[in-house]
C-alpha cells in the first residue's frame, strides 16, 4: 500500500476521530451549559487540574469501560453485538472521500492530493455508506427484544429512509452547477468568485457593468450559489444523524431511549461515538459542498502560490498554501460543527408526524422546484453565452 | 491469481453461501433479510470488478440501503414469528418445486460452456455516472419514461389502498 494513503487515513482517524469526535462531547455539554445558563461540565479532575472540564471525555470512556456488559434475556445476541459496530464504521468511513486540502506538486514529485480516496462517485459513496448505516439503529432495536426498543428502530427506518430520498434530491442543483459528483473537483470548482450583478451583463440588461458593480463579488460557493440546497441538504443530513430536533427515534419522553436503550458499557459508547463522528463529517462534507472546502475566499490557490514563490521560492511556498488551505478547511469544520450544536440546543425535539411531514411536503416539493430553476437558469445562461 | 482474481471468487463464493443462508433461513425472515443484505453486498463489489461504478454504488443504495431496509421495516411491524407461517406444503407440492428447481439448473448449466463473454477493453469512462446517465437519457429516453410511469401507478396504488383502510 502507497505511504501517502497510509499517512492520509492516518490523518482523518487522528484528527476526526480521535480528536474532534471527543472534543465534541465536552462543547455538547458547554453549549447546553450556556443555553440553559448553566456552567456546565468542570467537575472530572486529575490531581485537581480540570482544564476547562476538557477531562470529561477520558471519564466518559472510563465510566463506560468498566460498566456492566449487559444483554438482555431473550435478545439475539449475535446481532445485538453486531448492531453497534454496523452503526460506528460508516461514520468513520465517511471522511474517506472529503479533500481537506487542494492538489499540490513539489518540484519532482509526481502532483498529489489531500484526501485519502480521490473517487468519481465520492457524493454517491456518502450515500451508499449513509444508507448502510440505516442497518445499525434497526437491528440495535430488534435484536433487542424489548418493545420501545423495536419502536425506536421503526421510527429511525422510516425516518432515514424518507430523508434518504430528499438528501440525495437536495443537492442535485449542486451537481448541476458543477458538473460533478466528485469531491475533490467540487471543492476546486468553488476555489473562485463570481460578480454578483454579473447577471445584469449576461442578459444584456446593461452593456457594462459600471466599475464598482463589477467589484462586488462572492465567493463561488455552494452556499451562494445554491442557498436553498444548502438549508434542505444540512436539514436531511442531520435527520439522518437523529440528534435533536430529529431524535424522535430516541424520544426520552415517548420511548424511554428508543433503539439503544438495551444497550450499555462501550457497545452504548459506540452509537453514542458515532452520532458525534458523524457531526465531523457532516461538518466536513457540509463544507467540501457548500463552503468551497479547502479554499480561502478571494485568494484563489494559484494568486497565493504566484504571490508567495517569488519571496519564498517554490517548495515552501507550496508548504506554506498546504498549511493555510488545510487550517481553512478546519476552521470552516469547526463552523460547521458549532452550527449544529446551535441547531440541537435551540429547537425542541419535533414531533413525529412534524419529521415526516418536513420531508415530504415541505423539502421534496421545494427540491424538485430547486432542480427544475437551476436547470432553466443554466440553459438561460448558456443561451445568452451563445 | 491476480488480486482482482481472488476477490472474485471470494466475493462470488459469498454472494453464494450468503443466498444459501438467507433461503435456509425462511422461517426467521429478519436473519433471512440480514443473509439477502450481504448477498447485495458482494453482488456490488463483483459489479466494481467489472468497472461498472455507478451499478455497484446503486445497487449498495437502492437494494441493500433502501428496499431491504424497507423489508425489515414490514417484517418487524408484522412481527413476524416462525410459527405464524403456514404448515409445511404438500409432498406433490415439493416434488414439483424441487422438479422445477433442477430443471432451471440444468438449463443454466446448459448454457454455460460457450456462454460467458470474452474479457473486451472498454473505454476508462465505462460505467460512469456520465456515461450511464447520457446512454438512459438519449438511446433509452421511452424506456425510461414507461418504467417511471409504471413506479408512478404503483404509487398511486398504494396511496389508494392505503386511503380506504384510513377512511
Amino acid at each position: 500500500m502507497p505511504i501517502d494513503v497510509v499517512l492520509k487515513t492516518l490523518f482523518i482517524v487522528l484528527v476526526v476521530v480521535a480528536a474532534f469526535a471527543p472534543v465534541i462531547t465536552w462543547v455538547e455539554r458547554k453549549q447546553s451549559a450556556v443555553m440553559q445558563d448553566r456552567i456546565g461540565a468542570n467537575r472530572a479532575d486529575i490531581g485537581g487540574i480540570t482544564i476547562l472540564g476538557l477531562l470529561h471525555p477520558l471519564a466518559d470512556v472510563l465510566k463506560l469501560i468498566t460498566k456492566e456488559d449487559f444483554v438482555p434475556e431473550g435478545a439475539n445476541r449475535f446481532l445485538h453485538a453486531l448492531a453497534p459496530v454496523i452503526a460506528a464504521i460508516p461514520a468513520i468511513i465517511g471522511f474517506a472521500v472529503i479533500p481537506y486540502g487542494a492538489t499540490y506538486q513539489f518540484p519532482g514529485y509526481a502532483p498529489f492530493t489531500l484526501v485519502a480516496a480521490d473517487i468519481d462517485w465520492g457524493v454517491l459513496y456518502i450515500f451508499a455508506i449513509g444508507s448502510i448505516a440505516t442497518y445499525g439503529s434497526v437491528l440495535a432495536g430488534w435484536a433487542s427484544n424489548n418493545n420501545w426498543a423495536m419502536l425506536g428502530s421503526l421510527r429511525a427506518s422510516a425516518q432515514m429512509i424518507s430523508y434518504e430520498v430528499t438528501m440525495g434530491l437536495s443537492i442535485v442543483g449542486v451537481f448541476m452547477v458543477f458538473q460533478t459528483l466528485k469531491l475533490t473537483t467540487m471543492a476546486e470548482a468553488q476555489d473562485t468568485t463570481f460578480r454578483i450583478f454579473g447577471f445584469l451583463e449576461t442578459f444584456g440588461m446593461v452593456r457594462h457593468l459600471p466599475g464598482w458593480l463589477s467589484w462586488v463579488k462572492l465567493p463561488f460557493w455552494g452556499v451562494f450559489v445554491q442557498p436553498l440546497g444548502f438549508i434542505m441538504f444540512l436539514s436531511c443530513i442531520m435527520a439522518e444523524n437523529k440528534r435533536p430536533p430529529f431524535d424522535t427515534p430516541e424520544g426520552e419522553s415517548e420511548i424511554i431511549a428508543g433503539y439503544h436503550m438495551e444497550y450499555s458499557g462501550m457497545r452504548f459508547g459506540l452509537f453514542y461515538m458515532s452520532e458525534f463522528i458523524e457531526v465531523v463529517v457532516i461538518g466536513g462534507l457540509m463544507t467540501a459542498i457548500f463552503l468551497g472546502g479547502w479554499s480561502i475566499p478571494y485568494f484563489s490557490k494559484d494568486a497565493i502560490l504566484g504571490a508567495l514563490t517569488p519571496v519564498a521560492g517554490s517548495v515552501l511556498a507550496t508548504v506554506l498554501c498546504m498549511v493555510a488551505h488545510v487550517a481553512t478547511f478546519l476552521l470552516k469544520v469547526v463552523i460547521m460543527i458549532w452550527l449544529q450544536m446551535q441547531i440541537r440546543w435551540t429547537l425542541p425535539r419535533f414531533r413525529y408526524d412534524q419529521v415526516m411531514d418536513l420531508c415530504w411536503k415541505i423539502i421534496l416539493p421545494l427540491s424538485l422546484a430547486n432542480i427544475f430553476v437551476t436547470g432553466a437558469v443554466i440553459l438561460l445562461v448558456q443561451g445568452a453565452g451563445k | 491469481m491476480s488480486f482482482a482474481a481472488f476477490l472474485f471468487y471470494a466475493f462470488a463464493a459469498l454472494a453464494l453461501l450468503s443466498s444459501l443462508g438467507m433461503v435456509l433461513n425462511v422461517k426467521n425472515t429478519v436473519a433471512g433479510a440480514m443473509w439477502l443484505v450481504v448477498t447485495m453486498i458482494s453482488l456490488a463489489v463483483l459489479y466494481v470488478l467489472l468497472d461498472a461504478y455507478l451499478v455497484a454504488v446503486l445497487q449498495i443504495m437502492v437494494y441493500a440501503g433502501a428496499i431491504l431496509v424497507l423489508f425489515l421495516f414490514v417484517v418487524m411491524l408484522l412481527n413476524l414469528r416462525s410459527d405464524a407461517f403456514a404448515a409445511p406444503r404438500s409432498r406433490a407440492t415439493k416434488f414439483v418445486g424441487a422438479l422445477v428447481g433442477v430443471g432451471a439448473l440444468a438449463s443454466f448449466l446448459s448454457l454455460l460452456p460457450g456462454a460467458l463473454p470474452r474479457v473486451v477493453e472498454v473505454p476508462a469512462s465505462f460505467g460512469s455516472y456520465r456515461d450511464v446517465g447520457l446512454t438512459l437519457y438519449r438511446s433509452y429516453v421511452v424506456a425510461f419514461e414507461v418504467a417511471s410511469f409504471l413506479l408512478l401507478a404503483a404509487v398511486v396504488g398504494a396511496v389508494v389502498l392505503a386511503k380506504r383502510r384510513l377512511d
